[in-house]
């Protein structure tokens, strides 16, 4: 009886045999494609850092065009001109942030002439940190 | 959330109770679970430096490294980051790495409070960075210290724009520096709340949550531990802007 049925069964196809390996790898290969809790931390946290620097920007650009209109009885106008300031200070922090400046959120040209120990060298004036 | 009532909101930890109302000329001055909780971290990072390091010995105890580390920590990360001008400015650096730690240890104990969850105290902190900060730039090198605004190599006619940006990402910075501090902690103090509340809710399949908040407590304390070192670091970084100006 098991003979005849297995003389029946047709040979596996290649497609099922693909999708057999593929389960397979798959089920091998999940435990080690989670990253481990300090990895997702150290990426969360860098996502964190910027949303938060292209927010704290446009806050203090929102609040501060405001102010001025509650002061200068300009509304809107300073609110729309520190909106988009704001929001180009939050790319500029952002930029600084992704492109290796570290975390320096102000002006930071001179980085790579200062990498860690920066002793009495005087600053040098060329601008090719600005990159 | 509506039906478990206020009592079981994951927001509930963060509520500032009083423990002892008192009010000074019309301002409450009440001494709170935040207060006591910050009074615990001074009393216990005093504890620890004080009685880590009575004795001094050549061949140093497990506590007396453990507080020689957290000295040469931050004393690294100031020589590295500021440069020699940065040491005396190593008593204020070191005592807020070890304040925002301790808070944010203190607050992975249950049932006890975290005051770097709160903006007023993360900004507080981040306010007296920034303005001390600015002082001593402006101190240092006087008008100079309004060309930081200027980058150089700026074409005269961008200037009007390029200024304005410059001094509201200066400004972002004590916002930026205490909005991380506090939405590090809160997200994640949330997070857990949410996921141990998961727990007894499903039952049986419980179990995940569980596991979860097993390695959300973890993350924490390695969260804990980065946004305090975080701090500590930027502080340098501003300190380090103000006084080498570039």
């Amino acid at each position: 009886m098991a003979g005849v049925m297995n003389d029946r069964k047709p040979p596996p196809s290649l497609d099922d045999l693909d999708a057999k390996l593929r389960n397979a790898k798959a089920r091998r290969e999940s435990p080690q494609e989670m990253p481990d809790p300090a990895s997702i931390g150290a990426g969360l946290g860098f996502a964190l850092r910027v949303g938060i620097e292209l927010v704290a920007a446009l806050a203090i650009g929102v609040g501060i065009g405001w102010l001025l209109d509650y002061w200068l009885e300009t509304s809107p106008l300073m609110l729309v001109v520190f909106f988009f300031l704001g929001s180009a200070a939050g790319f500029l922090n952002v930029y600084r942030a992704v492109s290796g400046y570290g975390y320096a959120a102000g002006y930071s040209l001179g980085e790579d002439e200062r990498p860690s120990s920066s002793q009495e060298e005087p600053p040098s004036q060329d601008g090719k940190g600005s990159g | 959330m509506a039906e478990a009532g206020s009592g079981h909101s994951p927001l509930e930890q963060f509520q500032i109770k009083e423990i002892i109302p008192l009010k000074l000329g019309g301002v409450d001055v009440s001494f709170t679970n935040s207060a006591l909780a910050m009074t615990v971290a001074v009393v216990l990072v005093s504890c620890f430096l004080i009685f880590s390091m009575r004795r001094g010995a050549l061949v140093p105890g497990r506590w007396q490294v453990l507080a020689e580390l957290s000295y040469e920590f931050i004393a690294n990360m100031i020589r590295d980051n500021v440069g020699q001008e940065g040491r005396r400015y190593f008593p204020f650096i070191f005592a807020l790495f070890m304040f925002i730690f301790a808070g944010n240890l203190i607050g992975m104990i249950p049932y006890s409070f975290t005051y770097t969850s709160h903006l007023a105290v993360t900004f507080g902190m981040a306010a007296v960075v920034f303005i001390g900060v600015t002082i001593i730039g402006i101190v240092k090198h006087g008008v100079k210290f309004f060309g930081f605004f200027l980058p150089h190599g700026v074409p005269w006619f961008l200037a009007w724009l390029i200024i304005p940006i410059e001094i509201l990402s200066y400004l972002s910075r004590p916002v930026s520096l205490s909005l991380r501090l506090f939405a590090n902690m809160t997200a994640g103090h949330t997070m857990m709340k949410v996921f141990a509340g998961f727990i007894f809710v499903l039952g049986a399949a419980g179990l995940a949550p569980l596991v979860m908040v097993v390695a959300l407590t973890g993350l924490e304390i390695i969260i804990a531990f980065l946004q305090a070192y975080v701090f500590a670091i930027l502080t340098c970084v501003y300190l380090n802007d103000a006084i080498h100006l570039h």
